[in-house]
């Protein structure tokens, strides 16, 4: 569904991504690792559009999608929560639904999705009135995910999830990420916590300073020795 | 103050009252007294026995400040009781402050005036003393709970009652405000109102009002706009109102343009005073005037829409390279902008190029409108009552800016609005979102450059003559500080912002040397005391105070009645 082949991004001259290749396919959820400054929200923001390529290619669903503006990879079908949530704190859980279905021409449509968020998480259902800022990190989170959900993608991208919350409540945002992948949703995952994402994960690539180490199915990564020492603290 | 605990504040409670009400008579009854032994000094408070029109105001207050002090005493508020709706002792404080500042002002004004303290009678001295004594009772009264009236049910048509009366009201003081043809007396009046206005707020009053204001939003448009249709009527010919009040006009239709630029995509722009001027120089050379550099005169609808244009095209011009540019980068190039803006109309003088503007002396000569031969320079009887040349020009900007707000308030609630406000609150999230952010800000530019080309285009036949130095960078910062000082996002506060700073420096012209200077500690004392201006953006009010325990607990509170209206099963309440 998506393929990324021999990325190279670069924030001014320094290369933050240095030539990656991987591929996602439909109604996977693969997952990416990888330490602080390893280059994955680099990945992420550039498959948005929001970062330029400098060399290398994207092709989404058989089409070229480098070089296509950010607007319009939305309307494509690729929607990103992206790193730190990023939700508009002033407004209200509604507004943040509705931004995020932006895209989006079909009123009625945009209803029913809204109302499924509020059933996937009932906490925001009920405080769907007030201001996103107001919310604990796991229900930013929730919203961070409803919203990116709301432009109805074929693709999500969520960027490391589980940042800052609980064990408890990262279990409860992996659950959901399973439901939306059998609803038929594709899903790249950026991840530190190795342990909760490969454990869904149909696959995973280990990311290290802009380029990718190895990769495997998720559930071999958990085993693998590299990833056991990096990134699940054995020895 | 702080010395005072609430234990000996309770203690000194009846005293303070006590106190507090007789000097508020004190201070009522000393209009019955000269305050001025010259006549000329404010509005002719010389008189023994026969108060002056400002003087019934602070008599008015007096009063006012007594029933606030003596009431509860008979009353005796207790908490949970309808006696506690209004916060008695705070409005108490507020009142006895405006007992005190007004004589102040009056002495200080009638000593400037009248050439020295000797001229101020005995009258003033009693107010002075009295306001000092009520203000110390009113220090050591106890704070009072917060007032409650917002939450009193209200019959709809007393809501409406109270509406156009706030209305009457409101078209009262400006008419008497506007008549007021010394500068002293119509400050001592702005310190009147702004002090009732605080008592007022203090006691509660406005949050019931807010509650009327709000459940008959559509009365409320309708009573404004009816009460500014109305105000020529209540001038009877009298042109120097007429031409301050469409100036006031011309500059909040300006600054609602910049206002979809600042507030709602949050673009600084410094040289917005450009597009007014792009707009004026347009209707000016399509004028007609003999001084015109176009041959041609269309009928002024479509040179209204060529104005507007022409200003958005330039708004395109300067935002298509300098968007990509963000916040003090903008500002700057808008500043930039705003100047060359200036020079190049100072240019146009055909000794370099063609002659579009005469350069520095601009375009004088500018005929008056006329539509179907209803000629807007010619003074009319309507109803008995004489409408002059600015009066008509007066209505054709009111019916304009009503166009204006339409479109404002429209474009705020759509999908495009939406978008604008995503950008300001954070762009990156708003184009991850996929919000084309940079197609949305070049609208926002166009469009507010085309509002402000509007305007601009009714200002060069008001104005009569259209020259380059009306359009320096002392007028954009002026823009900017009534879209700040009013509210951004806001239609209204950008307005009332507007109305404050176009109308103070014309009704003040003494002070008109430091006029920067007061606006300048007007600003640095709104960002710190209430930096969502004057009346505040929903959104924008969170973004000021989003720390505040207040604005959480109210959030919480709202939340609550929300719950309890639309879910009366209890168990549906968490």
């Amino acid at each position: 569904m998506l393929e990324v082949k021999d990325m190279v991004v670069a924030y001014g001259r320094v290369n933050a991504v240095k030539g990656i290749t991987f591929e996602v396919g439909a109604g996977q959820i693969v997952t990416m690792l990888g330490t602080n400054g390893a280059g994955k929200s680099t990945t992420l923001r550039a498959i948005s559009g929001l970062l330029k390529l400098v060399s290398g290619e994207i092709w989404f669903e058989g089409e070229r999608l480098d070089g296509v503006a950010a607007h319009r990879v939305v309307q494509r079908g690729i929607a990103q929560s992206p790193e730190g949530r990023r939700l508009f704190p002033k407004m209200s859980v509604e507004d943040n639904l509705r931004l995020g279905a932006y895209a989006r021409k079909d009123p009625s449509g945009v209803k029913k999705d809204m109302d499924n968020v509020y059933d996937l998480f009932p906490v925001l259902g009920e405080r769907r009135q007030q201001p996103a800022g107001l919310f604990s990190g796991g229900e930013q989170q929730m919203l961070a995910i409803g919203r990116a959900m709301m432009s109805r993608p074929k693709l999500l991208m969520l960027d490391e999830p589980s940042m800052g919350l609980s064990p408890i409540m990262t279990q409860t945002i992996m659950r959901t990420i399973r439901e939306l992948r059998d609803e038929g949703v594709t899903i790249l995952l950026v991840e530190q916590n190795a342990q909760a994402a490969l454990s869904l994960a149909d696959k995973g690539y280990v990311l290290e300073v802009g380029q990718i180490m190895f990769s495997d199915s998720g559930r071999n990564l958990l085993g693998d020795d590299r990833v056991k020492r990096a990134y699940l603290g054995a020895d | 103050m702080m010395t005072i605990g609430s234990e000996s504040r309770q203690r000194f409670e009846l005293p303070a009252r006590i106190v507090g009400g007789v000097a508020a008579v004190v201070a009522a009854a000393s209009v019955l007294l000269s305050w001025s032994y010259d006549p000329a000094a404010l509005d002719d408070m010389s008189f023994w026995g026969a108060p002056s029109p400002l003087q019934f105001h602070y008599l008015a207050l007096g009063a006012l400040a007594a029933i606030l002090y003596l009431l509860p005493i008979a009353l005796r508020p207790r908490n949970g009781s309808w006696t506690n709706w209004v916060a008695w002792n705070t409005a108490a404080r507020f009142a006895s402050f405006t007992l005190l500042g007004f004589p102040v002002i009056a002495v200080i004004a009638i000593a400037l005036e009248a050439g020295g303290l000797i001229n101020v009678d005995p009258g003033a001295w009693l107010a002075l003393g009295a306001g000092v004594v009520a203000t110390l009772a009113g220090v050591l009264l106890p704070t009072s709970p917060e007032p409650a009236m917002h939450r009193i049910k209200t019959h709809p048509v007393i809501q409406i009652l109270a509406i156009a009366a706030g209305m009457g009201a409101l078209l009262f003081a400006a008419v008497f405000a506007l008549g007021l043809q010394d500068a002293g007396a119509f400050l001592l009046y702005a310190g009147f109102a702004a002090g009732l206005v605080l008592t007022l707020l203090r006691l509660g009053v406005f949050g019931w009002l807010a509650v009327c204001a709000a459940a008959n939003k559509r009365v409320l448009v309708l009573a404004a706009f009816f009460v500014a249709f109305a105000f020529p009527f209540t001038q009877n010919g009298s042109e120097a109102n007429m031409s301050i009040a469409t100036q006031v006009l011309i500059f909040g239709a300006t600054a609602l343009g910049l206002n979809i630029v600042v507030g709602l995509v949050g673009l600084l722009d410094l040289g917005y005073i450009a597009f007014l001027g792009a707009g004026a120089f347009t209707s000016a050379v399509l004028s007609g005037s003999a001084f015109a550099t176009i041959n041609w005169t269309p009928p002024f609808w479509l040179t209204v829409l060529i104005s507007g244009t022409v200003a958005s095209l330039l708004g395109l011009l300067i935002g298509s390279p300098t968007l990509r540019v963000s916040g003090d980068y903008l500002a700057i190039v808008t500043l930039a902008f705003g100047e060359i803006f200036r020079i190049t109309m100072n240019n146009l003088d055909g000794s370099d190029g063609p002659n579009v503007t005469n350069g520095s002396d601009g375009i004088p000569g500018i005929p008056d409108l006329n539509f179907f031969g209803f000629d807007f320079g010619a003074t009319h009887v309507i109803f008995g009552v004489t409408i002059g040349r600015f009066a008509n020009y007066f209505w054709l900007m009111l019916l304009i800016l009503a166009l204006i707000i339409v479109v404002f308030t429209n474009l705020n609630r759509s999908r495009i609005g939406r978008g604008w406000v995503a950008i300001r609150e954070d762009e990156l999230a708003a184009e991850a979102m996929g919000v084309n952010t940079f197609a949305l800000k070049l609208l926002a530019f166009a469009t507010g450059a085309f509002l402000a080309g509007v305007a601009g285009a009714v200002k060069a036949h008001h104005d009569v003559s259209v020259t380059p130095d009306q359009y320096v960078f002392l007028e954009s910062a002026f823009l900017l500080a009534a879209v700040v000082l009013g509210g951004m996002g806001t239609v209204m506060g950008v307005l009332i912002g507007a109305t404050i700073l176009k109308l103070l420096p014309e009704k003040l012209r003494f002070f008109s040397d430091y006029r920067l200077l007061l606006f300048g500690l007007l600003l640095v004392f709104m960002m710190r005391f209430r930096p969502e201006g004057i009346i505040a953006d929903e959104r924008r009010q969170l973004e000021f105070h989003a720390t505040d325990e207040e604005l959480a607990e109210e959030v919480e509170e709202e939340l609550v009645t929300y719950h309890a209206h639309y879910n009366p099963d209890p168990k549906g309440q968490k």
